[in-house]
């Protein structure tokens, strides 16, 4: 399962100008990859763009190829592309359906309105809640949950549409740390079960925990791609609104104070 | 973390105990639109029947005995007579004071006569007030409005329909919580929303604003929220469970309504008095 962006360009309905410029991504199956960039520099149209919401939902023009597979995706309705791609926002109550009473009637929403037979929207839904690990909010009125805990439901609806790559934009932009780590660590055990995903991420730490391989956009082009540790480790991540994880940030200040940055890879390996 | 996802895990693939719960008592298990059947033909029915003992005795049949039944009488004299009030008083003074037929003085405060004619009119048209109120409350306390829209689905309304009727009654209390956080808002930037009338009604500018705006700039996203989860697909969903219906209850809507015709029929005939 690969999702492919071939010279992908995108400009929104009204803007003189383009938000994305010639971006080139390939997304694998078991694959997590992030997007960093600073803000404004294309992170979420990119998200919308890959999950198929821009243009069909939002309008706009889009240039380029997308395709699933090798199959273009162009005329595929958005009830069809969100079984192959899966998309989830920054605010967790934003994306809630807003008639569900409970988190399971909340999961199981994306199953329902693909008029999956019942009993596979029923094994669907305790599937999704058990891979987010929160069966026990089955029962809980959704708008009642903390940010962190609406957000793992949300993700949870994602996963109930059994889609084969996840598109998550700042899944913890608006969340304390308590919130932030709740996500995270879902998200590291959908990685560590071969979930692709693509992640658009401010947090270094976060990205060099979940993500193997990172994509930097500066202006809707991207400026940097690879390893995420090779990434992470660029000496012009900071001009590129990105900062760099703890680590990094001080091995570079110790080489600029002049001590050898081998002894801290030293303590680090020792710890 | 492991033992409870092991734990979890043992949840059972059916439909969850916790839904299709549909109340503690016979009269709230019945289905929501028999209960929405109910209350709208009383409430018809007390405005066609008129007089004094025709509203007392729906109220008594129609909604003080289910109340008693459902075990929701306290709650139920406490929000019809709150929802009622201010409509009540009103037509209390009015018609006491003014009513144009009025002859029997009771007695007279300055310039105005308070009549008998007028009291025995307002005290039917209370009656008939209290009969709407009684029923309308009745249904909201024995019935969740996701439960009336689950069973109209089911019934072959359209899944946009239904999902706008549930998605703006489960808005209200998102939009009230909004209110409250504007206001406090506003108010810790000095708006003024205590004292006189005026000064009141100037406050509501600055938070119903917000209200509006923040929920329309919020439409974009939930939209495209709505749309990744298959929203759009054309034709029926499926839905987890309905509320249970039986025919003799199909039997008692259909009975109720061609009564309630049946009254107003021979009500405007003018065959009862």
């Amino acid at each position: 399962m690969t999702l492919t962006l071939a010279g992908v360009g995108y400009r929104y309905a009204g803007a003189s100008q383009a938000a994305l410029l010639d971006v080139d991504l390939e997304l694998r199956g078991g694959e997590v990859v992030g997007l960093a960039g600073a803000s404004e520099s294309g992170k979420t149209t990119l998200c919308l763009v890959a999950a198929g919401l821009a243009p069909r939902a939002i309008g706009g023009l889009l240039r380029g190829r997308i395709a699933i597979d090798g199959a273009d995706i162009d005329a595929w309705p958005m009830h069809r592309l969100s079984q192959q791609v899966g998309i989830g926002f920054q605010s967790p109550a934003n994306q809630l359906s807003q008639v569900a009473v409970t988190a399971f009637e909340e999961v199981a929403f994306g199953p329902m309105n693909l008029a999956l037979p019942r009993d596979e929207v029923l094994g669907r839904t305790w599937g999704a809640l058990e891979t987010l690990g929160i069966v026990d909010l089955a029962e809980r009125d959704p708008r009642r949950l903390s940010g962190g805990q609406q957000q793992l439901l949300a993700i949870a609806g994602l996963i109930a549409m059994r889609p084969a790559h996840l598109v998550l934009d700042e899944p913890t932009a608006q969340l304390d740390p308590q919130g932030t780590r709740l996500v995270t660590d879902a998200l590291a055990r959908l990685a560590a079960d071969g979930a692709s995903i693509l992640v658009a991420e401010q947090k270094a730490d976060v990205l060099a925990a979940l993500t193997s391989r990172t994509v930097v956009l500066a202006a809707g082009r991207v400026v940097l791609t690879g390893a995420t540790e090779d990434v992470l480790g660029d000496p012009r991540l900071p001009e590129l609104g990105v900062t760099p994880p703890a680590a990094v940030r001080m091995r570079h200040a110790l080489r600029g104070a002049g001590v050898d940055a081998g002894l801290l890879d030293e303590a680090l390996a020792g710890a | 973390m492991a033992r409870s996802d092991r734990l979890s895990a043992v949840a059972g693939h059916g439909l969850p105990d916790f839904l299709g719960r549909t109340g503690p008592t016979a009269y709230h298990r019945l289905n929501p639109l028999t209960k929405a059947t109910i209350a709208t033909t009383s409430a018809v029915a007390a405005v066609a029947v008129g007089g004094l003992i025709g509203p007392a005795v729906l109220l008594a049949l129609a909604v003080i005995a289910p109340a008693l039944a459902a075990g929701v009488l306290r709650d139920l004299v406490r929000t019809s007579v709150l929802l009622a009030l201010p409509i009540a008083i009103s037509v209390l003074v009015v018609n006491l004071f003014f009513y144009p037929e009025g002859q029997t003085e009771l007695f007279r405060i300055g310039p105005v006569v308070a009549t008998a004619e007028g009291l025995r009119f307002a005290v039917e048209i209370l009656a008939r007030i209290m009969a709407i109120s009684g029923a309308v409350t009745l249904f909201y306390l024995t019935t969740r409005p996701s439960d009336l829209v689950i069973d109209l689905e089911r019934r072959g309304i359209s899944s946009r329909v239904a999902f706008v009727a549930n998605a703006s009654v489960q808005t209200v209390p998102a939009m009230v919580e909004r209110a409250g956080q504007i206001t406090d808002a506003q108010r810790a930037r000095g708006l003024d929303t205590e004292g006189s009338v005026w000064r009141r009604l100037r406050g509501i500018v600055p938070i119903v604003g917000p209200v509006i705006l923040g929920s329309i700039a919020e439409v974009e996203e939930r939209t495209m929220a709505l749309e990744a989860r298959g929203f759009t697909r054309p034709g029926r969903r499926t839905l987890l469970w309905a509320p249970a219906d039986r025919p003799a209850e199909a039997f008692v809507r259909w009975a109720l309504l061609v009564g309630v015709v049946a009254l107003i029929v021979v009500r405007l005939a003018g065959i009862l008095p």
